[in-house]
């Protein structure tokens, strides 16, 4: 599916991403870290990679195979540089007023396996829960 | 944004925030304008009930992360009543807990404030 550039859509995402997880068995955790992570992705590509800017287009993509649920998001924004990710630290943001930064953490800590990656244009992310418990240990 | 509520119930002189529906980072700024209202009417003790509240994504938790400083400031607070375990889920895995009271129900957090009359 295809989004536009508004948060207005993410509820729509959430429910396109947890009908597949559904339909692809996950179990009932996986599928709401499933559907949290798509959701925190698309919003940090529509408030950071676009600036939070309109009229741009956010690709999901749901991709199945024996051992992995994935969801690939695509978008032609700004890359997202992982060098100037640290994880957040909850006393210190607060205590700065600040509410950001938390949707990468949950993405690395929910997920089996993230993949980031950029060509030409195209900023990928793919975000992978394994479908038997036994694949965890591979990643 | 039909996903997602506020009520407003004050408890004597406990201002609670009933949330309902889905919190994201669409509809952040509803639970936003409704501390800031807390705010405007100098009503620093809040109590946010999430019994009806079915999901909550980073950006929702940024609300209570921007304002919590400066509502402690102020010699108030916000307690989390009533979450359901899913969303409950979500505040402990960012270390929530650590930072404010969350408790099972909305008398509790009620309790909470009168001990520290």
């Amino acid at each position: 599916m295809a989004i536009p550039s508004s948060t207005r859509f993410l509820r729509k995402v959430r429910k396109f991403v947890v009908r597949h997880a559904i339909a692809a068995e996950l179990p009932e955790k996986a599928v709401e870290h499933v559907k949290m992570c798509v959701d925190e992705a698309c919003t940090n590509v529509i408030e950071h990679a676009y600036e939070g800017e309109a009229g741009h287009k956010v690709d999901i993509a749901i991709i199945i195979d024996a051992s992995c649920f994935t969801v690939r998001i695509r978008d032609h924004g700004r890359p997202f540089d992982r060098s100037t990710y640290s994880e957040p630290d909850l006393v210190q943001l607060t205590k700065a007023g600040k509410s950001g930064g938390l949707g990468v953490h949950i993405i690395q800590r929910l997920m089996d396996h993230v993949e980031y990656q950029t060509q030409g244009r195209i900023n990928e992310i793919r975000l992978t829960k394994y479908r038997r418990a036994s694949d965890v240990s591979i990643g | 944004m039909g996903n997602f509520s506020v009520g407003f119930n004050l408890r004597d002189t406990v201002q609670v925030l009933s949330l309902k529906g889905e919190l994201d980072a669409h509809t952040a700024s509803e639970l936003e304008a409704a501390i800031q209202k807390c705010k405007d009417d100098r009503q620093y003790r809040i109590i946010v009930n999430g019994a009806h509240l079915h999901y909550i994504s980073s950006a929702g938790l940024g609300v209570f992360m921007a304002f919590i400083e400066e509502i402690r400031n102020e010699g108030g607070d916000i307690k989390i009543a009533a979450l359901q375990p899913k969303v409950f889920n979500v505040f402990d895995l960012l270390g929530f807990p650590l930072l404010f009271n969350i408790v099972d129900t909305e008398d509790e957090a009620v309790c909470l404030f009168e001990e520290q009359n």
